[in-house]
Order: structure tokens, then sequence, then C-alpha cells
């Protein structure tokens, strides 16, 4: 399985997220620079952390207009899977791609530490090497992830099971203890935990990586039923 | 030219925690008369004449402003060519 890596300026967790995926995960995975424009030959992107373009104006609001977000857009209507990490999630979010928004923080400081995180449903390609209602160890590292959306969505991602992962003790203010939530098809999550950060011992935990092992069974089974 | 004033402020049912703390510090220097106190944004933008209402709207809804978290109100005026 081949996984693009978006690089945008600013972007600065694109390094683990490639290592996550080819040294922790074993598979393949190329840097994807926000001026280029085509995905092809990609069966996954990720949208990796940072402050991309400075997180000027807004999180994630200018990095909506870097070319290679069309391409993002249109590998994502076409169900292939997708994955916002932190400024990741501030992209998809401001691109369209998730609905609500991510405010600064509640009590206004950045927060860098692991979280417990429910996972909420395990029945998305993200997931499905989850149990539901487990709860997983995967850091954070924001000032803005305090999750916010109108009561019309809220009711709406609960009833489509949008809702991936909640924290158990919620840092910083998210609507419903939200950590994570998927558009309705499933096929784009975005995050504020890093569990790119999360595939190793040694590194307090090895959680994040069923997330990448969840992702890795749903290529295969596709392709199985594609060919 | 035209010079373009825009305000983005956070929606009222989204609680602004900046705003919060300012009223701590406020409070703390001995104003306790102080309510409320929301934080917002002032974006200026030059424009050629040509820059109609309409545009200005949706540059504030496409870029300037989330309207997901944010309402704005912009005003315009005249200033003479550099």
């Amino acid at each position: 399985m081949k996984f693009a890596v978006i690089v945008f300026p600013g972007s600065n967790c694109d390094l683990d997220m490639y290592h996550a995926v080819t040294d922790a995960l074993g598979e393949e995975a190329s840097y994807v620079f926000h001026t280029e424009t085509s995905l092809d030959g990609f069966d996954a992107v990720l949208l990796p952390g940072g402050f991309s373009y400075g997180d000027y104006l807004r999180c994630g609001a200018i990095a909506q207009f870097s070319p290679i977000m069309e391409e993002v857009k249109r590998f994502a209507t076409e169900g292939k899977p997708v994955l916002g990490v932190c400024n990741g999630f501030q992209v998809l979010v401001e691109a369209g791609l998730l609905p609500g928004v991510l405010l600064r923080n509640k009590e206004l400081k950045f927060m860098c530490r692991t979280t417990r995180l429910k996972v909420a449903n395990a029945s998305t390609c993200f997931t499905s090497d989850y149990a539901d209602g487990e709860v997983i160890d995967i850091p954070i590292a924001h000032g803005e992830g305090n999750y916010y959306c109108d009561d019309a969505t809220y009711a709406m991602l609960k009833t489509h099971g949008q809702i991936a992962f909640t924290y158990v003790d919620n840092p910083n203010g998210s609507r419903g203890d939200i950590a994570g939530i998927t558009n309705r098809t499933g096929n784009v999550l975005g995050m504020m935990p890093h569990p790119e950060r999360a595939v190793e011992a040694l590194l307090g935990s090895t959680d994040g990586l069923r997330l990448f092992t969840s992702l890795v069974k749903q290529g295969a089974n596709h392709v199985k039923t594609t060919v | 030219m035209k010079k373009v004033i825009v305000f983005a402020t956070l929606r009222e049912s989204i609680l602004d925690p900046q705003g919060v703390a300012v009223k701590g510090g406020l409070a703390q220097l001995g104003f306790t008369g102080v309510e409320e106190v929301r934080i917002g944004k002032r974006i200026e933008l030059l424009v050629t004449d040509e820059t109609t209402d309409m545009m200005v709207r949706e540059m504030c809804e496409r870029l300037l402003v989330n309207p997901v978290m944010e309402d704005y109100e912009f005003s315009i005026e005249e200033v003479a060519s550099v």
C-alpha cells in the first residue's frame, strides 16, 4: 500500500508520518509537496500536523487553497482514505471535507501529553483493528483542538457514527469530548491526537499503529473485491 | 481606491476563552464592572474602485471569515489614490 504524505510550508509532523508508515508499518510512503497536482498511484493520503502557512488568519485556512488540495478533494470523493492529524484535521475542516471547526483550547494553553482516547466507532476503515469502546493511549500536541459544531451537525455526527474517537478526560473543551470524526462516507478521518507518534514501545505507546494496520487491511480487501 | 474594513468576531454561541482571560485581567486591575469581553479581528483591504460589495462578501465567506465560528461585518470608504 502506498501512502502520500502531503507537505505544506510549515508542516512539521511529515517526517513522523513517513517514519510511521515506512519503518513501523513497513509500507511505502512518499512526500507530496503542496504545489503538486497529482495523487496518481497512491492508495491513501496523510495530512500531517504542524503549522501550515504559519497558521495565519486561521489554522488550516490558507493551506486549503494549495494546488494539491483540489486533488485531495477529488481523491476523497472517490472514496479513498484521507487521514488528517492535528493541523491536517484543521485543514480538512477549513477545506469543507469535514464539518465543524477547531477553536482555541478552552484553557488557552498549548497541550503536549499522552491522552486516553475511547474508540467510539470501530467499524470505519481507520479503526477496524480496534474494538468498540476500547481505550487507547495517543499523544496530543495542540493549542487549537477544541472541536466545535452546531447542534444539527453534532446530531448528524452521532446519528451516522461519524465520531471515531472521544477523549476520556477532555483536555481542550471539545464538544461531546470529540477527538476525531469521519465524513459521512467514512473515508475521511480528522483527529487532533497523533497516532503516528504512538507506533513504537520506545516512544511510550504502540496504540496508534493499529490505525495504520486497519487501513492496510481495508486496502487489501478493496483490492480483493475490485480485482 | 477604496478601503475595506472587515470585522470578524466569534459567533455569540461560541465561548471566547481569550475574552474570558482578558476579563479576568481587567478584574485583577480593579475594573470589576466588566461583564463580558469578546475578542475579534479587524482586517483592512485596499481595493480598486471596481471592487463591489458582493466581491467583498465573497472574499469574506471564502477565506477571510469561517462562518462556522465567526460573524462578520464590513465597511467600505473612499480613499484618495496614491
